[in-house]
C-alpha cells in the first residue's frame, strides 16, 4: 500500500491493547528500561471528566437509562467502559444456532475502568485438570510458579480479603474487608445453617491508602471509575508508572490490523488503522505483546497470515481461537421480608459484594464437574431505572398503593449469581468470517458457542442453592427456571458474563498450544500474549487477577530475555 | 437528609485534598471545578419548566402528564411523578427510541380509542369514575385474559407504569421517598446497624 506510514523510530516492544494484561506488560517492561509503544483501539480516559462519580440519576437529563433507554442493556449510562455489546462499525458475528455475546471496551485501560474488581486466585488443582478428572488440559506451569506473581499483583494493586484456608480459594496479600451489610448478614445466616462457605470478599478496591492512592470512600460506584483511584484499573495504577518512566509512547486511537514479520518468521512490528486520520500506520518493534483481549489477540493472530504462517501468526497447532470459554452464569433473587423493618441507612460500601461464597462442594462427588462460586447483592442501594419492573410485573396496580408496596418492599431483594468453570468443547470456538469486514477493513470474528450438559446440570445446582438460601432465611424466591426453553435453568448466553478465555491458551506441546509456560508463542519467540487468550482453563475464579500474574510473569521473562540478546 | 447538604463538588473537593505523593494523576480543584460545571450543564439542559415536549403531542403530553399522575400520584407523604419529572423523562427517551413510540405513541392513541368507544370521548376528556374504569382494566393482565381486546391496552399500561417508576424512582422527591442513605463520602464504612430478627 503507497500510504502506508512508517514509524522512524524502533520501539524495543510494541503492546497492543492497554487493559489488565497490556497495562501491566507496559509498567513491567518501561520499568525494566525497554522503550514500548502501546496501541489502544479507544481514546484515552480523563477519570476527573468521564467517571460519573457521586451523580445523582436526577443530575442526568435520562437518569441513568441513557439515550432512548438503551443503556439499560449495557449495565446503565453511568458505568465506565466506553463500548459494551455492540460497537458502531465494528461488527462481529454469530455462525448459525450460536449465541455469543462479546464485550469490548475501547479506550484506555479497557475493561478494568469498570470491571466488578473480583480478584481470586486460581486454585493449585485449577491448574492440573486433566489429572483430576480427564477433562480439559492441564497447565504447562502449576500453581506454585504463579504464586509469586499473585503476591507482587495483589501488594500492588490492593485487594481486601481475610485468609480463611479454604481449599478451592487460596488466600492471598489482603488488605483488611469492608464490615459486612444487613443483607449480607442474613445470607451469611443461611449459608452457616445449610453448610455452605460465605466468608468476606475478595476485590481490588483500597480499604487503607497504597503506594499513595486514597482509601475507599465506600459510594458503591466502583463500577463507574473511581476518580481518586481508590479501587484498581489499568489507566490509573498501570499506565500512569509506566508513563512515568519516560519509555511508554502512548497511540490512542490505533486499531491493529496485522504483527508484521520478516523471512525468518520474526515479528517485526504492527500495522495499525489510525481512526482519526482513517490511514494505516506502522510501528517497528524487536518484540511484539498481543493484549487486546482473549478474542480480540486470536482475530489479530488469524489476521496476520503470511507465506511463512499461511493459517495465521503463531498459528501452526490450529488452536487460536480453539479452546474458548465463558464462566457458567445464572442468577436469581429473593424477596426477604424481615428486610422490610430496617431504618434507613447507608448501605453503599464499596462497589461490589462485601461477602461471597467460594466453591465448597470440592470435597463430595457433584452430579457435573468442576465448580462455581457465588456472588450476590441487593439491599437499600441507591435507586435506578428498572428498580420497581420486578415489582410491577408480579404486583401490577397503580396509585397510592403503588407507592406505598415500592416503600415497603425498596431494599428487602437480594439478587444471587453464580459463576461457574466451563469445560472447553470442539463446538465452541472463534474463527475468521469469511465475507464481513469492520469500518476499518479488519475481517471480523464469527463465535461458535455451546454448552453441554457439564454447564447446564452447574446452573441447575446454582438456582437450587439460590432457593435454599432464600428459603432458609424465610424468604421468597422470585426466579423461575426450567430445563426447557433457549437459557435452560437461566444459563445466560455465552459471553455474557465477560470471561472469555483461551483463545491461545499456553501449553507443554507446540502440537496442541499457542504459547509456552511464559506466554511466548511456540512459533515465534519474539511474540507474546497477555490477556486472557493464554488460559488453559476458565475456573470459577474471574480471570483478571491470573490475567495480571501471568502477563507480569511473561515481562520479567521477556525482560530476561532481552538482555540475554534471545530477542 | 444529611447528605444532600454535601454537593458533588464538596466531595470531589474534599477528596482532592491530601493526595501527596501519589503515582497517580490525582484529581485537582479545577477538575473537581470542571465536574460540577459539566453536572451543571447536563442539569440545564434538564426539562424543567415549561416544558415543549419533543415527541408527543400537545394532546397526547396532556393524556401522559395525566396518567402520570394517576399512576404516581402524590400522596400525604410527598409528592408525585409530574413533579418528579416523569413525563419529561418519559418524552425524551420516547423521542429517541422507535419501540417506545410504538408502545406509548401508539398505546396513547388506543386508550382514546377506547374510551371513544365506551363514553364517547376522549381519555382526559372522561369523568374521573369513566377514567378509573378502564385503568383498573388494563393494569392487570389478568384481564385481558376474559377480553383479549384489552390486550395492547394492558402491554401500553405495564410499560407507561415502568417507566412512571423509573422517572419518579430516579428523581429527588422519589429517592428521598425510598429513605435511600448514600452517595457520598464516608471515613468508614459503619456496617449493619442492627440486623433483624
Amino acid at each position: 500500500m503507497a500510504q502506508v506510514q512508517r514509524s522512524a523510530k524502533q520501539y524495543d516492544v510494541c503492546i497492543i491493547g492497554s487493559g489488565a494484561g497490556g497495562g501491566m506488560a507496559a509498567k513491567i517492561l518501561t520499568e525494566g528500561g525497554l522503550n514500548c509503544a502501546l496501541l489502544e483501539a479507544g481514546p484515552d480516559v480523563h477519570p476527573e471528566k468521564d467517571f460519573k462519580m457521586f451523580l445523582w440519576p436526577y443530575e442526568a437529563p435520562h437518569r441513568g437509562a441513557g439515550v432512548g433507554g438503551r443503556a439499560r442493556e449495557n449495565f446503565g449510562e453511568f458505568l465506565a467502559p466506553n463500548g459494551a455489546w455492540h460497537i458502531e462499525g465494528e461488527p462481529y458475528t454469530s455462525a448459525p444456532g450460536s449465541d455469543f455475546q462479546w464485550f469490548r471496551s475501547r479506550i484506555v485501560g479497557g475493561r478494568t475502568n469498570h470491571w466488578g474488581r473480583i480478584a481470586l486466585r486460581f486454585a493449585p488443582v485449577d491448574f492440573k485438570s486433566k489429572t483430576r478428572d480427564g477433562l480439559g488440559d492441564d497447565w504447562p506451569i502449576t500453581y506454585e510458579d504463579l504464586a509469586p506473581y499473585y503476591d507482587k499483583v495483589e501488594g500492588y494493586i490492593g485487594v481486601f480479603g481475610t485468609k480463611e484456608n479454604v481449599p478451592s480459594a487460596p488466600d492471598g496479600v489482603f488488605l483488611p474487608p469492608p464490615k459486612p451489610r444487613c443483607t449480607e448478614l442474613i445470607v451469611k445466616k443461611a449459608c452457616d445453617k445449610l453448610g455452605i462457605t460465605c466468608i468476606p470478599s475478595r476485590l481490588a478496591i483500597l480499604t487503607k491508602s497504597v503506594n499513595g492512592r486514597l482509601p475507599c470512600h465506600y459510594c458503591g460506584q466502583c463500577g463507574r471509575g473511581c476518580v481518586t483511584a481508590s479501587n484498581f484499573s489499568s489507566s490509573q495504577v498501570l499506565i500512569p508508572p509506566a508513563m512515568k518512566t519516560g519509555k511508554l509512547t502512548l497511540i490512542t486511537g490505533a486499531m491493529a490490523r496485522e504483527i508484521l514479520v520478516d523471512k525468518e518468521g520474526k515479528a517485526t512490528g504492527v500495522s495499525y488503522i489510525d481512526k482519526a486520520t482513517r490511514s494505516e500506520k506502522r510501528i517497528s518493534a524487536r518484540a511484539v505483546v498481543a493484549a487486546a483481549s482473549a478474542c480480540e489477540s486470536a482475530r489479530l493472530l488469524l489476521n496476520s497470515k503470511s507465506t511463512l504462517f499461511p493459517a495465521g501468526l503463531a498459528n501452526s497447532s490450529g488452536a487460536v481461537g480453539k479452546y474458548l470459554t465463558d464462566s457458567v452464569g445464572s442468577g436469581g433473587y429473593g424477596y426477604f421480608p424481615q428486610l422490610e423493618k430496617m431504618p434507613p441507612h447507608n448501605h453503599d460500601g464499596v462497589g461490589g459484594m462485601h461477602m461471597y461464597m467460594p466453591w465448597w462442594k470440592f470435597d463430595r462427588k457433584n452430579d457435573f464437574p468442576r465448580g462455581y462460586h457465588i456472588e450476590f447483592g441487593g439491599g437499600r442501594e441507591m435507586p435506578g431505572v428498572g428498580m420497581f419492573n420486578g415489582m410491577n410485573r408480579d404486583e401490577e396496580g397503580y396509585g397510592v398503593s403503588l407507592k406505598q408496596r415500592a416503600r415497603k418492599e425498596y431494599g428487602c431483594h437480594i439478587g444471587f449469581a453464580g459463576r461457574g468453570e466451563m469445560i472447553p468443547n470442539p463446538d465452541t470456538y472463534c474463527e475468521i468470517d469469511p465475507d464481513v469486514v469492520d469500518e476499518w477493513g479488519i475481517p471480523v470474528l464469527r463465535f461458535h458457542f455451546k454448552w453441554s450438559d457439564y454447564e447446564l446440570l452447574q446452573a441447575k445446582d446454582m438456582q437450587e442453592t439460590f432457593r435454599s438460601i432464600v428459603e432458609t432465611m424465610g424468604g421468597e424466591y422470585k426466579t423461575k427456571t426450567s430445563i426447557h426453553g433457549e437459557y435452560p435453568f437461566g444459563i445466560e448466553a455465552g459471553g455474557k458474563i465477560i470471561h472469555e478465555v483461551g483463545t491461545a491458551r499456553m501449553g507443554a506441546d507446540p502440537k496442541s498450544s499457542v504459547l509456552n509456560g511464559f506466554c511466548q508463542a511456540h512459533d515465534v519467540k519474539n511474540l507474546f500474549v497477555t490477556d486472557g487468550a493464554p488460559l488453559v482453563t476458565n475456573p470459577d475464579k474471574n480471570p483478571t487477577l491470573t490475567i495480571m500474574a501471568l502477563a507480569w510473569r511473561a515481562s520479567e521473562y521477556l525482560l530476561d530475555e532481552a538482555r540475554k540478546g534471545n530477542i | 437528609m444529611a447528605n444532600e447538604s454535601i454537593s458533588r463538588r464538596d466531595i470531589l473537593r474534599s477528596l482532592a485534598v491530601g493526595v501527596t505523593g501519589s503515582v497517580l494523576q490525582v484529581i485537582p480543584a479545577e477538575a473537581a471545578e470542571y465536574v460540577h460545571q459539566m453536572v451543571h450543564k447536563e442539569k440545564a439542559a434538564a426539562p424543567a419548566g415549561n416544558y415543549t415536549p419533543k415527541y408527543f403531542s400537545a394532546s397526547q403530553y396532556a393524556t401522559l402528564i395525566h396518567l402520570c399522575d394517576l399512576i404516581i400520584p402524590k400522596d400525604e407523604k410527598c409528592g408525585g411523578a409530574v413533579e418528579a419529572g416523569a413525563p419529561e423523562f418519559i418524552d425524551l427517551l420516547t423521542s429517541e427510541n422507535h419501540k417506545f413510540q410504538l408502545g406509548l405513541g401508539g398505546g396513547l392513541f388506543w386508550l382514546d380509542g377506547y374510551c371513544t368507544d365506551h363514553y364517547g370521548k376522549v381519555f382526559l376528556e372522561c369523568a374521573p369514575e369513566q377514567q378509573k374504569e378502564v385503568l383498573d382494566l388494563i393494569a392487570f393482565r389478568k384481564n385481558a385474559k376474559p377480553d383479549p381486546t384489552l390486550s395492547q391496552g394492558v402491554s401500553f399500561f405495564a410499560l407507561l407504569r415502568n417507566m412512571t417508576c423509573d422517572g419518579y424512582y430516579t428523581s429527588k422527591i422519589g429517592i428521598a421517598d425510598l429513605g435511600y442513605i448514600g452517595n457520598t463520602s464516608l471515613r468508614e464504612f459503619p456496617g449493619c446497624p442492627s440486623l433483624p430478627e
